[in-house]
């Protein structure tokens, strides 16, 4: 049998906090390579929209430097899938200069290779022309109006760019979008690994410690062969068992049996999962079925702006009735807004959730409910501009604010926590697209860029700067 | 008839992608999950029901080695909209909890 592919997988997620004794733990296991995502639409539609990480430079960039000192220690590659949350294009270069930045200080030049996978809006459109893009339920079929509206469109790649750049020498592959498993199967896959065991465990391992029974311990190892694969968490004293390793296949996926990557589908169901000691699981019988090569496409952008007000509610009286008190109040609000805003006011929407009631599913409560002792009243005025949302807000504070229990009582004051009351929020961001794009090979939607960082790269860039 | 909260020892929502909801029902004991996997309350027609979506985009995976019922559906309106009150669809199993569920006929 042929030896193992081993990949130090450090967390579920590049800026999540890898931890400096679990790596140096990974490496006794002689891994060929550290993989992680550092990716998710799992927040919302905001980091691709705007193109901005969701975690800070400072998270991410400490996880950096923990990551690219185990690199040097061990020599070998690491790979990151899905940079700055949303693996746009400005995502990637975004993470590019963070480990510029580490590199400069540790003075060894490395060679980087950068995968981009953000997608022009007109070649998209030549493709659906062609017939070679297809919705995924529930979406209807995308139009080029879709790609128009959207800020950023990432096409999802599959393992094949990460592995031409590990062939190709890189020290670190900066992967845009990606999915999860992909970057984790790249190098077991490279080296010939089982290609159900490769993408079953790269499944597994996606989300780090969450396929173990202690999930805060962040880090895991897979250790792929040429009939199925083992898994084991990186801190000593954590545990994989079969029931958490087969229960993650269930973990933020719709189907828990097949799952559809480019290329191929992973079928676990007949999967088999036995403990290989007290802490390690063995699992065989994973299946991959080739199919035509096919990319996944993300697409987000900003839409209407919302401008929201807080106020708490303690009084009794309308704690008895809270849904009564917001449907009038929802009523008043209304009017107002009809009344002072004039033909703006068909272009603006209030929604109004009383935290502490109904707030987070939006349903009436069944009668006999037991009354709260207090209520958060938030208020959400969405509209086409942040002006009018913002507007909205002003028009309603007075009465957002006292409005009565009863017609002809004298008007109570709620508890506002700010000054000013209303906080503009921004845009809403959402997602435009739910389809997959047919390729004619896992690059063609795919740019590989190699750049050498080092410290006099670093020290030149920065010279010009002080002339500047 | 048993509450669903009462034969379960974990139940969760989350997305799965921005554009599904998935429930994870995970039965106390293989004799619980049995009972209870088929039951009426917990068929396509009853969670389409209970979320306001096509039972035919309904989509049910009972995984007997976990004794886990798996629930996915499209979400009304993908994650994030304007009038979004649960982004990660995180609290959508709340309202499973009470359920009652009656054994499936055949039992």
């Amino acid at each position: 049998m042929r030896e193992a592919t081993r990949v130090l997988v450090p967390s579920g997620q590049l800026g999540s906090g890898v931890r400096a004794d679990e790596l140096q733990a990974g490496l006794s296991h002689r891994p060929h390579a550290i993989a992680l995502d550092a990716g998710s639409t799992d927040s919302g539609a905001a980091s691709l929209a705007t193109g901005r990480s969701k975690y800070s430079p400072d998270t991410v960039r400490r996880d950096l430097e923990l990551l690219m000192a185990a690199r040097e220690q061990a020599g070998i590659p690491l790979l990151i899938g899905s940079c700055g949350s949303s693996g746009a294009d400005m995502a990637v270069d975004w993470t590019l200069e963070i480990v510029r930045g580490i590199a400069a200080a540790s003075g060894r030049a490395l060679k980087v290779a950068l995968l981009y996978s953000e997608q022009d809006p007109s070649a998209l459109k030549v493709k659906a022309a062609a017939g070679a893009i297809r919705p995924l339920a529930p979406a209807g079929p995308m139009t080029d109006a879709d790609l128009d509206a959207c800020d950023h469109i990432v096409a999802l790649m599959g393992p094949e760019p990460f592995i031409a750049a590990v062939e190709g020498g890189a020290d670190i592959v900066l992967g845009g979008r990606t999915t999860d498993t992909a970057v984790l199967a790249a190098v077991p896959l490279m080296r010939g690994a089982h290609a159900g065991a490769a993408w079953h465990a790269a499944k597994v391992a996606e989300c780090g410690g969450l396929c173990t029974v202690n999930p805060t311990f962040p880090g895991v190892v897979i250790a792929v062969d040429d009939t199925g694969f083992e898994v084991a968490p990186l801190a000593a004293k954590n545990r994989c068992t079969p029931q958490t390793v087969s229960a993650h296949m269930l973990y933020e996926n719709s189907d828990p049996f097949r799952l559809t990557e480019p290329g191929g589908v992973l079928d676990v169901t007949d999967a088999r999962y036995a403990a290989a000691d007290d802490r390690t699981v063995r699992v065989t019988g994973s299946r991959w079925e080739p199919t035509p090569y096919t990319m996944k496409l993300e697409g987000a952008s900003a839409g209407a702006f919302q401008t929201i007000m807080l106020v708490g509610i303690e009084d009794p009286l309308v704690l008895e009735d809270v849904e009564g008190f917001v449907a009038r109040m929802a009523h008043v609000l209304r009017q107002r807004i009809v009344r002072t805003m004039g033909a703006d006011a068909a272009a603006i929407d209030i929604s109004l959730r009383p935290y502490g009631w109904n707030a987070v599913s939006g349903l009436p409560r069944p009668a006999g409910t037991t009354a709260p002792v207090e209520i958060g009243l938030l208020f959400v005025a969405t509209a086409p501009t942040q002006a009018m949302a913002t507007e909205a807000a002003k028009t309603c504070n007075p009465y957002f604010f006292h409005l009565p229990v009863r017609e002809g009582k004298e008007l109570p004051s709620y508890a506002f926590p700010f000054s000013p009351a209303e906080i503009e929020r921004g845009p809403v961001y959402e997602f435009r697209l739910n389809h997959v794009v047919e390729t004619a090979s896992p690059f063609e939607l795919v740019r590989t860029r190699w750049v050498t960082v080092d410290a006099l790269g670093a020290r030149s860039r920065e010279a010009a700067l002080g002339q500047a | 008839m048993a509450k669903l909260k009462d034969v379960s020892r974990y139940v969760r929502s989350k997305n799965a992608g921005p554009f599904w909801i998935t429930l994870d029902l995970f039965f106390d004991g293989e004799d619980n999950y049995t009972r209870f996997v088929d039951a009426p309350a917990l068929s396509a027609e009853g969670v389409a029901r209970i979320y306001g979506v096509d039972p035919a985009q309904v989509r049910r995976y009972p995984v007997d080695s976990l004794h886990v019922l798996k629930i996915s559906f499209p979400r009304q309106t993908p994650q994030g909209g304007a009038h979004e009150r649960d982004m990660h669809g995180g609290q959508q199993y709340i309202r499973l909890l009470d359920l009652e569920l009656e054994v499936a006929s055949q039992a």
